[in-house]
């Protein structure tokens, strides 16, 4: 294989896995937060309003290493400078 | 494709040339200040008021509401900068719905604007909440070990902040746009829906994560709310 097919392929390859770990992670911490927070308002509905809106701040701090990482892939798939690199080299 | 709104150029004014972003964020100024201008033509104490003034009323006092329950402070200190950036970031993101408006939140020019003014914000309200010297006992304050790991906090915490609305907007377009490729019909209107309530959450993150940051440094005293239905 040729330099730019594999920096094509693994590319490809590294925006996959980045999005898929980093969405995983972040799916379990959330799910992990709603879950709590359903039963803290199951047990106390009377705070009802307070755990929404820690659940809100909680889970907007997990999303971000998800969001992270979905900047990262945009980055890979469509501003991959490496493989920019390459283009502008092979056709020198 | 990646779309990118700074490059989408509409038109220029002498050298100066008005990208999309630019655009709509004037446009949407321009709707607030006349949304603004309307509700306060004519405001009235009586018992009888206009609709748009009901609502108006309604907005800043869930605002402030919603600020004294985060900070326990005066909700007026953060009203003017916060209470702006979410009615800006929440008519963006509401009228994404307009099939060829580009949300301005969708670009990471708009949202590093934003976090900057958090960025400087936060101590200029400290000072101006507690002193310096405690806000600068704030870097050291379990241990001095952790200075630079406080120092870091701070950037990473306002870099956050830009990144995680910039990416949740650009996200929905950015799918919305991929599904209007493949399934044109339908499937796409579901995950817009989707997008507004991601917009209207954010919008509300984006704000109380500003009102957190800004009052981490508290005042020394108590801030008791006035018996006023308005705080």
């Amino acid at each position: 294989m040729d330099p730019i097919s594999l920096i094509g392929a693994f590319s490809v390859l590294a925006a996959g896995l980045c999005i898929s770990i980093g969405g995983i992670s972040a799916g379990f911490g959330e799910g992990n937060a709603a879950a709590s927070a359903l039963q803290a308002i199951a047990q106390q509905p009377d705070e009802a309003g307070t755990i929404t809106r820690t659940l809100f701040v909680s889970m907007a701090m997990v999303e971000s290493t998800a969001i992270y990482s979905f900047v990262i892939t945009i980055l890979i798939l469509y501003f991959n400078p490496f493989w920019e690199t390459a283009v502008a080299m092979a056709s020198k | 494709m990646a779309e990118n709104f700074d490059q989408t150029i509409f038109f220029s004014l002498w050298t100066f040339s008005v990208n999309s972003t630019l655009f709509f964020t004037w446009l949407v100024m321009g709707l607030l200040v006349l949304f603004a201008w309307i509700s306060t033509r004519r405001l009235s104490s009586d018992f009888v008021v206009s609709k748009f003034q009901t609502v108006v009323e309604l907005l800043v006092m869930i605002v402030r509401g919603q600020i004294y329950e985060v900070s326990q402070d005066n909700p007026k200190k953060y009203m003017s900068l916060v209470g702006t950036m979410f009615l800006f970031i929440f008519t963006c993101n509401i009228l994404t719905f307009i099939p060829w408006f580009d949300p301005p939140t969708g670009s990471l020019s708009t949202t590093a604007a934003f976090a900057f003014c958090i960025f400087v914000g936060v101590p200029v309200y400290s000072i101006r909440n507690a002193g310096f010297k405690k806000y600068i006992r704030k870097f050291v304050k379990p241990v001095p070990f952790m200075l630079p790991l406080n120092i870091v906090s701070d950037f990473s915490s306002v870099f956050s902040l830009a990144v995680r609305l910039y990416g949740n907007i650009f996200s929905g377009v950015m799918i919305g746009m991929v599904l209007m490729t493949m399934v044109p019909f339908i499937i796409p209107v579901s995950m817009q829906l989707l997008g507004l309530l991601t917009g209207a959450i954010q919008a509300y993150i984006f704000s109380l994560l500003a009102v957190v940051y800004l009052s981490a440094v508290g005042p020394e005293e108590q801030y008791v709310p006035a018996p006023d239905p308005l705080y």
